[in-house]
């Protein structure tokens, strides 16, 4: 499958990492593309063209799978890979499984693709799927445990370093919420119903929901972090100690917090008020990664200004510790009253995806695709450059106009006369949404658009010829 | 023991499990080797037969 020439006998196993690094760039274009039309229809509602599959319904869980599952997740196969490779400093265990988790993750991300468009769906927000998918990908991340733990028991070095417990804890995490959320009773090849029941189920829901967030899109890029920002700063991480006590801390209050999306509904009252507590003190240990990532930089500041790979990396930290105050602030019951249901949870969720886990996978992706080809630098370090002021200006744009769109929505629906009847109907509110509709559409484009430039930049890297692509002399100096 | 001696229980038990996690974390006998395993994202750069990656050179 793929084999390459291997110059030195000991080296890593890289076909699957370059696989996955490439497929990355393709995904996050295909899914923030159809985010950006999606952002679009609820301007111009034609544009889903009177057509069933194009409707903003079926394409919105396209969207968030393609840019969760497909973008995020091969990210996060990619630098596991890599980054277990290297800190256990040996080859990959069992490498024709990990090409089974490649070509099998494709299958999954193609039968996404068709099904999700076509209007099979469970109904479950982030695991739509249906069950034949659901048990595709239970096999591939099986798979994708055996190949990474695999790889850590036969490490060369004494110690684990902490970026591969991240990884390892986002990888076994996954495995649970994904088999215990997608249990269901099929009644057909394309649907199934839940096991669970009212209350339970949507319990069990939003603690895989929050979860996926705090396990997929926070722990699995935290060991992304702890591998990258070192790298890229050329200095260890700022406090080893610090980030031993981070993971252990955040692995063990994030389960908790998935009630706090079911405020104010039928899940009983003490558990929404365990999942405001509990996504509080969230805030610790979420800040503690954040500070600890952003001071390896101290005594490497300069670089910021010549390094737009490590500006990347660090521009999503701060993204990272604005989301993760915001997010805490928004579980507390009374601000929830406000903030649920309206854009401003969209806000918040992309202030995380775009400014944080897209920010940080394409800072890795800069760093990891001059080396997986064997060059020193990317080919255009000005283009890095132009991708990080589009993927700033994008991100900020989007999420200034859903805090306003967000809060706007929130006054107008709970603003009521001195009878007692509303003030506003729900189309008003609707209506006033627009201008900030425009404005996201136009951060979407922004962001796109820097993906673009991000291909045409690793296709020219990955073309050019060897050795036209020294590292830089003060990079190497470092 | 009732349903809230219990859980008053655990939750002793969890918060002495991270002052524990803490304390060893923190330990200045663990200080040499923590510096190292900082230092493991550079010791692949290092290593004479892990040096260059992939197919370079």
């Amino acid at each position: 499958m793929m084999n390459h020439s291997q110059p030195h006998g000991a080296d890593y196993n890289y076909t699957v990492v370059r696989q996955f690094a490439l497929t990355t760039v393709l995904w996050g274009i295909v899914g923030m593309s159809v985010g950006v039309l999606i952002a679009a229809q609820l301007i111009w509602p034609q544009l889903n063209f009177d057509t069933p599959w194009l409707t903003y319904s079926r394409l919105r869980p396209l969207h968030t799978n393609a840019v969760i599952f497909a973008f995020g997740t091969s990210a996060l196969f990619a630098t596991s890979y890599y980054v277990v490779q290297r800190t256990c400093q040996t080859r990959l265990f069992a490498p024709a499984l990990a090409q089974f988790t490649f070509w099998g993750w494709q299958a999954i991300i193609l039968a996404a693709a068709i099904t999700l468009p076509m209007g099979i769906t469970s109904g479950k927000e982030y695991a739509e799927l249906e069950w034949p998918i659901d048990i595709a990908i239970a096999v591939v991340w099986v798979s994708y445990a055996i190949v990474f733990f695999g790889t850590i028991i036969k490490r060369k070095t004494s110690h684990i370093y902490v970026a591969n417990w991240f990884f390892g804890a986002f990888i076994i995490t996954v495995a649970v919420l994904h088999i215990v959320n997608s249990m269901a009773v099929p009644v057909s090849l394309w649907k199934s119903y839940s096991i669970y029941a009212g209350a339970v189920d949507a319990m069990v829901q939003w603690w895989y929901g929050h979860n996926a967030v705090g396990f997929l899109l926070t722990a699995g890029f935290l060991g992304m972090m702890y591998y990258f920002v070192p790298k890229q700063a050329g200095r260890p991480v700022y406090s080893y100690r610090l980030s031993i006590v981070h993971f252990w801390a955040l692995i063990a209050l994030y389960i908790w917090a998935g009630p706090h999306h079911l405020h104010y509904t039928a899940l009983p009252d003490w558990t929404q008020s365990l999942g405001m507590v509990m996504s509080l003190i969230l805030f610790a240990p979420s800040w503690g990664g954040m500070i600890n990532g952003i001071m390896t930089l101290s005594g490497a500041w300069h670089k910021l200004r010549t390094d737009p790979v490590l500006r990347f990396l660090v521009v999503s930290l701060s993204f990272y510790g604005m989301s993760t105050f915001e997010g805490p602030m928004m579980a507390i019951k009374t601000v929830n009253a406000l903030s649920h249901y309206t854009d401003w949870t969209v806000g918040h969720v992309h202030s995380g995806a775009l400014g944080w886990v897209a920010m940080v996978s394409i800072g890795s992706l800069y760093h990891l695709i001059p080396n997986l080809f064997g060059h020193g630098r990317m080919y255009s370090t000005s283009l890095v450059n132009v991708h990080f002021w589009l993927a700033t200006i994008g991100t900020v744009l989007y999420i200034v106009a859903m805090w306003i769109s967000g809060v706007m929505q929130g006054l107008m629906w709970r603003a009521v006369n001195s009878d007692g009847t509303l003030t506003y109907s729900f189309v008003e509110s609707l209506e006033a949404s627009y201008p900030f509709y425009f404005v996201r559409f136009l951060g979407g484009c922004f962001f796109v658009t820097g993906m673009l430039i991000m291909a045409y930049n690793v296709y020219r890297t990955v073309k050019a010829p060897k050795d036209s692509l020294p590292a830089l002399a003060e990079a190497k100096a470092a | 023991m009732d349903y809230g001696t219990l859980h008053g229980v655990i939750t002793i038990v969890v918060m002495l499990t991270f002052v524990g996690i803490f304390a060893w974390a923190y330990s200045s006998r663990r200080k040499k080797q923590f510096d190292e395993a900082a230092n493991l994202v550079f010791s692949d750069e290092d290593s004479k037969v892990m040096k260059d990656s992939g197919e370079q050179k």
